[in-house]
């Protein structure tokens, strides 16, 4: 018996975009118009996506949305395929699931497959929960005896027992949600191949998709797991692949190929940035300068360390600074209203730092980004340029179990023993 | 689709799934369509259920339908322009077509749309396409039944016994269900490139009607024209085989060999344009 649950070699998708047709004569436009559907109707049965390039010409209305894609997936091996859009991400799991079939390459699964592209495939509106789970349940995959056997445990997953011969048109969009990742979740496939879409909905529904993600993962069936959000591949697979335009860009253990990702999207990490003098600017930075003390210790701190030029005085401009994760979301804020110094807007060249308690962040990349800004006017000098840094786990932390502890931030909590009351 | 037949390994039953790029033509997959009858079952079910929700009729819309077509009929074909009926009464006469013809007419029209509007299943997960349409197919049986009950109903009305040919009934209804198999095939791949069949297929099927013996007998079309009858028009040997079993009119020979020799071509080339166009409906839809 072979290992490999999915074997994919020299896979390729050829999509068309369009047909471009440049005329020349009345005449020629107007037998081309009679002529146009009977043409159109044999030149697509020839050509359409996912077939043959014609012999010659006509080059540019084809785009290859993968190509050359070869990879092995372990049985019981969780893989993430990570990208930006228009990667080719989502067309690779459109073949694998066989929803759309390759122009080149083929592709050979071991076990029963079982994609899930969105929840709720296949819903009906007028049907109630009951007949959705079965009409669902069906289009997914599940024999009816498999529907019955886990039909209460679908039920109490999605917690809508009261609900459940009420047609699914009269649910919440959170009721439907749940009932519609209930039966997706109670799919019991060797491999299975996921969607980031699934992970859509409230925090606390992203954390249940999330959690049985891992169970799945975690029970040994082999996964493929197609994401952007970083800390869901990171947490779920082992391995991971980054595609970039329709080829592989890297493979390898997932961190390598996350990091490399991040760099893609955001550069280097840099900690150091120098800029231009801008004569037009009333205010500018020279210089952007991070400095991290005793990295991975539970008093790290990083300072921010800016250098900039006024040339005219505006009481009321702001430097602004903000912590990102790299999904871009704003971690902190801060701004130097909090730094009560006249000296600061005087003109000529200042230096000033911010420091950041940064053991307070969980370990993983952030970015910085920072400006000047009047508030009320448009950004005065708010550079594109992010700088990055990243914190490490620290070894107290780890200590307990060897996991990551989940969070965005470390706040130092207090714990305390009150009593003991033994019987 | 992109696949082999999946085969079975020898040790432990793990299946092997080959996803390869398909050219040209292929065949169906008869063994896959087997697997998957659960999932026939539940989009007959489902289209069944949804049918007639939100109506306040409700399935007394199988009964209104063919019943006041034949009121209609009657009155105006019947009763008015007196169309012979070989000495069966009318009524009766016109609705052992329109029995048939209801069935067909909403099978085809159901399967016509049916890729289209499952558009967002097919982009979202794989099964045989054939399914779809097929289902489409299937689910007007029930109004069938119904009204099948309704004529059993008129000819107790007309005195007109039951004889030993309606044996022969399920035959003529398995060749309807084929041809109508075909020819939802070839419109339901169209549709999902071309939206005209939409706009096309209730004109076909308004012409249809008239082109097939159910206000009339196929006795209208003269002795040497009936294999080409048949030929040209599969349907008028189905309803006249309907007649034939029900009614004991005579018996439809040439027409009926006529009609199931290009039914079964029109199934056939059905299956291969449908199999051949199936690949790309995920991305054309």
């Amino acid at each position: 018996m072979s290992d490999f649950a999915i074997r994919v070699e020299n896979l390729g998708k050829r999509y068309r975009i369009g047909q471009t047709v440049g005329y020349k004569t009345l005449r020629e436009s107007l037998s081309n118009a009679v002529t146009a559907p009977f043409r159109r109707l044999r030149s697509t049965d020839r050509r359409t996506p996912g077939e043959n390039p014609p012999m010659t010409g006509d080059k540019q209305g084809y785009i290859w949305a993968l190509k050359d894609v070869s990879f092995d997936v372990k049985q019981g091996e969780a893989v993430g395929i990570i990208g930006r859009n228009g990667s080719g991400k989502s067309t690779l799991l459109k073949i694998l699931s066989r929803i759309t079939a390759p122009t080149e390459g083929q592709v050979e699964i071991h076990g029963r497959a079982g994609a899930l592209l969105e929840v709720g495939t296949g819903f009906h509106p007028e049907l109630t929960g009951r007949e959705n789970i079965y009409l669902n349940g069906a289009i997914l995959g599940l024999k009816k005896a498999e529907i019955e056997r886990k039909f209460d445990d679908i039920v109490a997953f999605a917690e809508i027992e009261k609900f459940l011969d009420t047609p699914v048109k009269r649910y919440s969009s959170g009721m439907y949600v749940r009932l519609a990742f209930a039966v997706a979740a109670h799919l019991e496939p060797d491999i299975l191949l996921v969607d980031e879409v699934l992970a859509v909905g409230d925090t606390a529904f992203q954390k249940k998709c999330l959690g049985k993600m891992d169970e799945v993962a975690k029970g040994g069936r082999t996964v493929l797991f197609i994401s952007h959000n970083m800390a869901a591949v990171k947490s779920l697979c082992s391995r991971c692949i980054l595609l970039k335009d329709g080829g592989i860009e890297l493979a390898g253990l997932t961190s390598e190929v996350t990091n490399k990702y991040m760099e893609a999207l955001f550069g280097t990490p840099t900690s150091n940035v120098t800029f231009q003098e801008d004569p037009n600017l009333r205010i500018q930075f020279l210089k952007a300068k991070l400095i991290t003390s005793t990295p991975g210790s539970n008093t790290e701190e990083t300072t921010l360390r800016f250098e900039y030029l006024v040339r005219e005085e505006v009481k009321s401009v702001l430097l602004c600074v903000e912590v990102r994760s790299p999904d871009d979301l704003c971690i902190f804020y801060s701004n130097d209203d909090l730094l009560n110094d006249n000296r600061k807007h005087k003109i000529g060249k200042h230096t000033i730092t911010l420091t950041i308690p940064s053991y307070l962040l969980a370990p993983g990349e952030y970015l910085l980004a920072f400006g000047f800004w009047e508030p009320g006017h448009e950004p005065e000098h708010f550079p594109g340029v992010r700088l990055t840094f990243r914190r490490e786990e620290p070894n107290s932390r780890l200590s307990s179990h060897g996991i990551h502890w989940p969070g965005l931030i470390y706040l130092p909590v207090t714990w305390r023993y009150i009593d003991e009351d033994c019987y | 689709m992109g696949t082999s037949s999946s085969q079975t390994s020898k040790v432990i039953s793990i299946p092997i799934i080959k996803i390869r790029p398909v050219r040209g033509w292929v065949p169906v997959n008869l063994g896959e369509l087997w697997d998957y009858r659960e999932l026939l079952y539940f989009l007959v079910w489902r289209d069944i259920k949804v049918r007639y929700k939100q109506t306040a009729l409700g399935i007394i819309w199988a009964v209104i339908q063919p019943l006041l077509t034949m009121v209609v009929f009657s009155l105006f074909f019947g009763t008015l322009a007196k169309v012979p009926s070989e000495s069966i009464p009318y009524p009766l006469f016109t609705y052992a077509a329109l029995v048939p013809w209801t069935l067909f007419a909403n099978g085809i029209t159901r399967a016509s749309v049916s890729l289209v509007q499952d558009a967002n299943v097919i982009q979202k997960v794989y099964f045989p396409r054939l399914l779809t349409p097929l289902a489409s197919i299937l689910t007007p049986l029930v109004d069938f039944v119904i009204s099948l009950v309704i004529l059993i109903g008129l000819m107790f009305y007309y005195h007109y016994s039951p004889s030993i040919t309606m044996l022969w009934l399920p035959l003529f209804l398995l060749l309807e269900l084929i041809l109508a198999l075909g020819v939802g095939l070839w419109l339901s791949a169209i549709n999902v490139e071309y939206r005209d069949v939409g706009y096309a297929t209730p004109f076909l099927i308004q012409l249809w009607l008239f082109a097939s013996p159910v206000i009339y007998s196929s006795n209208f079309v003269p002795e040497r024209f009936q294999v080409a009858y048949g030929l040209l028009n599969p349907m008028s040997g189905i309803i006249e085989g309907f007649r034939w079993a029900i009614l004991g009119t005579e018996p439809p020979s040439y027409l009926i060999i006529a009609s199931a020799a290009i039914i079964a071509i029109i199934l056939i080339t059905g299956v291969f344009y449908f199999r051949r166009r199936e690949r790309v409906f995920a991305d054309v839809v």
